[in-house]
This record gives C-alpha cells, structure tokens and sequence, in this order.
C-alpha cells in the first residue's frame, strides 16, 4: 500500500469515478434540454392557443376519407379517423407483404438460375427497382400509368373477370348466401383432418418405416371436403362482377387507384430488396451440403427442401423482417398519392386542423414504434425456435 | 521396354490432340449449357427472348427516334404521342437544375457542385495521395463553403438568396450533403454509445436509435416541422429549410449508428486489449486503433445507407422543399407543355438521373467490399 503513488488514486484518473461524472452529466444534460424543451413547448402552445391534452380526440373531424374499412363519415371524431388510417396503414402493409414475398422469391431463385436470361432479366430488375427512389416509382404508376387509363366505359379488361379504369381496379367479390357457414366449416374440418393425417403418418413412418401417400390423401381432404359441402349446401357462393351501369361500373369489389398505385408500387419494389436477400441467403449455404445432400440419393427436390431452404432460411429471416417493416413504414408514401393511410389522415390532416402537433406525433411515433417491437418480437421467437443447435 | 519382335508397327511420338467434339465449345454449347439446359430453361429462353423481342424495340424507338428532341413549346409533343418528348426536358433543364435561383447567381451552384464532385472523388478513389485531407476538406470546410457560397455571405460580397427561391437538383444534393455530414459524427458517437459499458450513456444512444428506425422518415419530416418550432424559444424562428434538414441529419445518424456499430462489431477483441495494455486511454484506443480499423469497414455500409438517403431526399417534397422530383412535378404544371408524352418522359428522364447516381455507387460499394475481404483475407 505504501509503494502506491498518491496521484494514482486521483479521482480524475479512476475509470469508474470518471464513468459516473460522464453520466451524470450526460443524465443532467439530457434532463435540462428535455426540460427546457418541454417549458418552450409549453409556451408557444399556449401563444398559439393550442390546447394541451388529448381532448380533440373526441372532437368532430368534419373531413371525409374516400376508403375506410369501419363505418366513417364527416360527423366522426378525430379518434375514429386515426383508427381509419391505422386500419388502412396495416391493409396495405399486409397485402404489400403478402404479395411481394412469392414476387421477390421468384425473383431471387430466377437470379440464381443457370438460365442466362432469365438470370440477367431478374438482375434488370433488381438493379432498377433498388436503384431508383420509391416516391419516383409510385409517381410514375399513378400519375403516368393510372391516371391516364381510359374511363369506365373503356376498360381494359382480362377475360371480364378483372376490369383496370382511371378509377381503379375492379374485381370480382364473392357472395355468401346462408349456407357458406357449412362450406367454411367444411374446409377448417378437413384442415385439422389433412393436419392429424400427417402427424400420424409421420409417428408411424418414425416407428416403422412405412410410408403413407400423405400429401394426395390431404390434397382430396382439403379440396374434396368443401366442394362436398358447397354443393350439398346448395351453391352458397358465387361472385359478383364489375359490370357497366350507365357511366360507371357496378359490383365487384373495388379497388381505388390511390390504393392500386401504392400496392403496386409497394410490392415491385420491395420484391426487388427480397430478392436480394433470397439469393444472398441461398448462396451462403456451402455447396458441399446440396452435394452431399444428392450424394445420399435425395432428388433436387428433396435437397432443395430438406437440406438447402431450411439453412436458408435461417439467414434470409432477420434481413427478411427488416424489409416486412420497411414496407409498413414505406406505406407512409401513401401521403404523395393520397391514400388515406395514419400518416396522411393522422399526421397530415388531423395535425393541421387541431394543431396539436405534440400529441399527435407521439401517438403516430408510438404507433409505428410498437409495429416495429411487435414484429421484432415475433422474429425473436422465430430466430429463437429456429437457431442453429449447437452442441 | 524392348520393342516385341513381332510388332509391326509402333508409334514413337504421341499423337496430336484432338479437338474437342464441337458440340462441347464455343457458342453452341454455352448456349446449351446456359439456356438450354433442360425443357424448362429452353421455354424461359424462347419466353424472354420474345418478350424482349416486344417490348424493347417499341420502347427504344420511343426514346430515340420517334422522339421529340427539340420544340418551342408542347405542340409538337402532343403531335408526336408514340415518342418521348425530349424537348421537354431540354426547356426545364435550367428549372429542373437550380430551380428559382436567380439566374446571375447559379454559377455559386455550380463550383459547389464542382468542388464537392472534385473532393468526393479525391475521398472515395483508393489510390489518391491524403485521402484522409480529402475527408477533411469534405466533412469540415466543404459544407461552410457550400453554406456561404448557395445561401450567400454579404461580407464576401454574395448577395443572400432566399430560401424560398431555392429548388432542383442541387437541392436533393445539398440534403444529401448536410444528412452524410451531419449523420457521420453523430452516427460514430451514438454507436460509440451503445457499445459503451456506461448504462445512461447506453440507454440514451439504443432508445434514440430505436426511435428514429422504428419510424418512417415521412413522420420524422413531420415531426421536425411541426415540432421542432415549438421546442425553440419563441423568438427563434429558424428558416424553413432548417427543421427538414435537422431531420434528415438525425434520421440518417440513427441509421448510421447501426453500420458503424457492424464495423465495431468485426473488430478483434485484442485490439483494444492490445491497445489497452499499452497504456492508451478510451477515447485514444477509439481514436487511434478502433475507428481507423472499424471505419474502413463500414464504408461500403456507409455508402449503401448514403444510396438510400439519396433516394430518400425525394420525400423532403412533403414539407415543402423544392426537391428535383418536386421540381419535375412543377414542370409538369406548365400548360404549354401539357400533353400525353409529358409525364412518361419526365419520370423516364428523372428515373435515370437517379439510376446512374445509385447505381454508380452501389458498383462502388461492391468494389470496395471486395478489395476489404481481399485486405483482411491476405
């Protein structure tokens, strides 16, 4: 103790008591700048007379939404409009992803392929979707493509069933009468059926070897079973088409072109990005795994399945995600071609009319923030049941 | 080995090789290895080549030779609707370019975008002599330069030109600009950060970083408009330029963060342990072993996040600013040049502009990455 040297034990020079004094000044920092912020914001809302509190929530919007999936009319309240953007917000997000998933994988295996051409033209599209901004391209689908289609009465149409006009996409909207319930109950039957089928046939060829003709007996199940009910419950279902009615077009569902413009838009873009990842995830796995995979006499099929997408997967999941949120926060863009989504109606309109830029912003911030934690969670529990087991 | 008595003839030489069957080379068999490889591949070929057969023709000679390629107004273009109307963007060029700035003023747009191209090249080519004065040059007197020159200084004798009249490519540029300048430092520190052992200090940097990527940069855009008047002291009324470029600096910083913190990452435990031993402090350690290393790194993350930003640029239109696709949608306004081929060719025209920005950059990040694996492998 004696040997040590005063001016070691200067505080100045100890990592831990420097530690504290950076943080607590950091932490005193940060406390005064959110204090001052918070007394400013105080004052200019009172100058400008904005009122503090979520009171406006209740308040009536007087303003309409051309798309809205729960009932909303101008007499509706602030609070019912942000949930007709929230609800949008998460419909395009969800289709966008449903679609550009099957896009981009294809698009991904066509660049892998020994096809020259098929691998340069997905290269094409690739380079020219990720290369190019996405407000450029959804512009370019409603203003120069969208916009300028003919009207109602020249429709371009694909075999009457699917009718594209400057006032959208129209297609056909299925019916149910009063037996549908019995075909809906049908098919979750024969998917619970399909599901026990192949559990057991899995024990048994586990036990015994034996193989059972699994994926045929499902299929007549999944497709047998609910025909078998649509026709004995008198044809519950049918479809109503787009037919011209005077100047406009009548039945079918339709699809608005801000709503058309910005899926579109949304879903060749993004397939472009999962392209990438597909392929990146595929050419990570070693090839000395498909070789030997085809050494033990499995087919491409089989080594595809078994030995190649399982590794595949594993990489192409968390970049995959990411994308999946990009395209929720992408959907914001929805504000350039007006489709009523949460950060047009919620952070454009309702900001503007009540002024109440702080709350509205923390509740659009805390929106996007808990999508963004909900799906990180839910890839957590897939990374988590998927990771490698090392032992 | 003695020659057997009875043979009758033996070859003392090797024969010549012969050549491979020709089916196995050249043309042919690229072709059959490359397109016609099964029925399937066969069926895609012929499907592409007649697609590509369809399309490409029409489209080329919509861009060439059908085109418009130079009119006094629109009426020529609406005359030609199956070609582009290149005379179009010829007219707007200047618009499309610098927007309202005054004419007698836009060679200050210019030499900044020839020293920014001069000192981005001098940064970014591997093989030029002090890079790192480059950078310099770039990150620290660049921006004061280009502050001085775009908004004015009266003391140099630049008249000020308000923001107001400001528009077009160089204002996607200069967004670009200040969002790389300002999210480099800030994107260092809020990785140093959230590496860091000390818990505030952590917590701050991951709850700013999350925050800022769980939202879309539309809403950050918002916010700084809408929000960031109202945190000031109300005497203070920044330009309104400002608060979108405060957003931007801060959305890229957060994704920043993130690439610099892969490059943190990769770095060897023992370098800072090594390092440590010798004696050198924290922020020694960080500014004499750890960024060097770690920066090298990350530059190919650092320029893919620099593409995205620059695509992003085109969303600043929401608060206002006059970016270049806002420009060409203004243009679009004019009614003299209203007609049918208008907007195809704006868009085509813009889309290309970008393409070759993001496009080069991206050949250049690829570049770069493969020179790194080949230094770190050797």
């Amino acid at each position: 103790m004696a040997a040590r040297e005063p001016s070691r034990s200067w505080l100045a020079n100890d990592p831990r008591a420097r530690g504290i004094v950076t943080q607590g000044l950091l932490a005193a920092a940060l406390v005064a700048l959110a204090w001052m912020g918070w007394r400013n914001v105080v004052a200019n809302m009172q100058a400008r007379g904005i009122p503090m509190g979520f009171g406006f929530w209740d308040e009536t919007a007087g303003f309409d939404i051309n798309q809205s999936l729960i009932a909303y009319s101008a007499v509706s309240t602030y609070g019912r409009a942000f949930w007709v953007g929230l609800l949008n917000t998460l419909m395009v997000g969800a289709i966008s992803i449903a679609l550009a998933t099957p896009l981009g994988f294809a698009v991904g295996v066509a660049r892998l392929s020994p096809n020259w051409i098929l691998s340069k033209a997905a290269l094409v599209y690739v380079e020219l979707m990720r290369n190019t901004p996405l407000l450029l391209q959804l512009a370019f689908w409603y203003n120069a493509v969208l916009k300028t289609l003919p009207g109602p009465r020249q429709s371009l149409s694909l075999g009457g069933f699917v009718l594209l006009n400057n006032r959208g996409l129209y297609l056909p909207r299925p019916e149910f009468a009063a037996g549908a319930a019995w075909v809906a109950a049908a098919l979750a039957l024969a998917i619970v059926a399909a599901w026990a089928l192949r559990r057991w046939a899995r024990r048994r060829r586990a036990l015994s070897g034996e193989r059972a003709p699994v994926t045929i007996a499902a299929l007549v199940l999944v497709v047998g079973l609910p025909t078998l009910a649509y026709f004995s419950a008198g044809e519950p279902i049918g479809f109503s088409f787009a037919r011209l009615s005077g100047f406009n077009l009548a039945g079918g569902v339709q699809l608005h072109p801000e709503f058309a413009a910005l899926t579109f838009g949304l879903v060749t873009y993004t397939a472009g990005f999962i392209a990438e990842i597909v392929r990146a995830g595929a050419l990570a796995v070693p090839r000395g795994q498909s070789e030997a995979a085809l050494a033990l006499g499995l087919h491409r099929a089989q080594t595809m399945k078994l030995v190649v997408v399982p590794q595949a997967l594993r990489l192409i999941v968390p970049p995959l995600t990411s994308q999946y949120l990009n395209v929720v926060k992408n959907s914001s863009l929805a504000v350039f071609v007006g489709y009523p989504d949460l950060a047009l109606i919620f952070a454009g309109t309702v900001l503007n009319q009540t002024h109440a830029a702080v709350q509205v912003m923390a509740i659009t911030m805390a929106v996007y923030l808990v999508i963004s934690l909900a799906v990180s969670f839910s890839l957590n529990l897939f990374n988590a049941r998927n990771a490698l087991q090392e032992r | 080995m003695p020659t057997p008595a009875n043979a009758a003839y033996v070859r003392r030489t090797a024969a010549p090789a012969l050549p491979p069957p020709r089916l196995s080379q050249g043309a042919i068999a690229w072709a059959r290895a490359n397109l016609f490889s099964s029925a399937l591949s066969g069926a895609a070929t012929l499907a592409l080549v007649a697609l590509a057969l369809w399309a490409l023709p029409p489209l080329i000679a919509w861009a060439t030779t059908r085109a418009v390629w130079s009119a006094p107004d629109g009426a020529l273009c609406r005359a030609h609707q199956d070609g582009a109307c290149w005379a179009f963007v010829a007219h707007k060029l200047d618009y499309l370019r610098y927007g309202s700035y005054p004419v007698a003023e836009r060679w200050r747009v210019d030499a900044v975008e020839i020293v920014g191209a001069a000192l981005i090249a001098w940064m970014l080519w591997p093989r030029a002599p002090r890079r790192g004065l480059g950078a310099a040059l770039f990150f620290l007197g660049f921006p004061a330069l280009a502050f001085a020159l775009l908004h004015g200084a009266e003391t140099l004798g630049l008249p000020l030109v308000d923001t107001l009249l400001w528009g077009g490519v160089f204002v996607s540029l200069a967004t670009a600009l200040v969002g790389i300048v300002f999210s480099l430092p800030l994107g260092v520190l809020l990785a140093l950060g959230r590496r860091s052992s000390l818990p505030i200090v952590q917590a701050a940097s991951v709850v700013f970083i999350e925050f800022v990527r769980g939202v879309p940069f539309i809403v950050v855009l918002y916010m700084a408009n809408n929000m960031l008047p109202l945190f000031l002291p109300s005497g203070w009324a920044p330009d309104r330029f400002v608060p979108p470029l405060v957003g931007t600096a801060l959305f890229a910083a957060a994704y920043m963060a993130e690439d610099v913190r892969g490059g943190l990452q990769s770095l060897d435990k023992g370098q800072v342990e090594g390092a440590m031993a010798l004696g050198l402090g924290y922020w020694r350690t960080t500014r004499l072993v750890v960024l060097p290393q770690a920066l090298t790194r990350v530059i190919p993350g650092v320029v893919n996040n620099f593409i995205g930003l620059f695509k992003d640029t085109t969303l600043v239109a929401v608060v206002g600013m006059v970016d270049f696709l806002a420009a060409m949608d203004n243009a679009f306004k004019d009614a003299a040049w209203s007609g049918p081929t208008i907007l195809p060719t704006g868009y085509v025209f813009a889309g290309l502009f970008y393409f070759v920005f993001c496009y080069g950059m991206s050949r250049y990040s690829a570049a770069m990455e493969r020179r790194l694996a080949v230094g770190r492998a050797g």
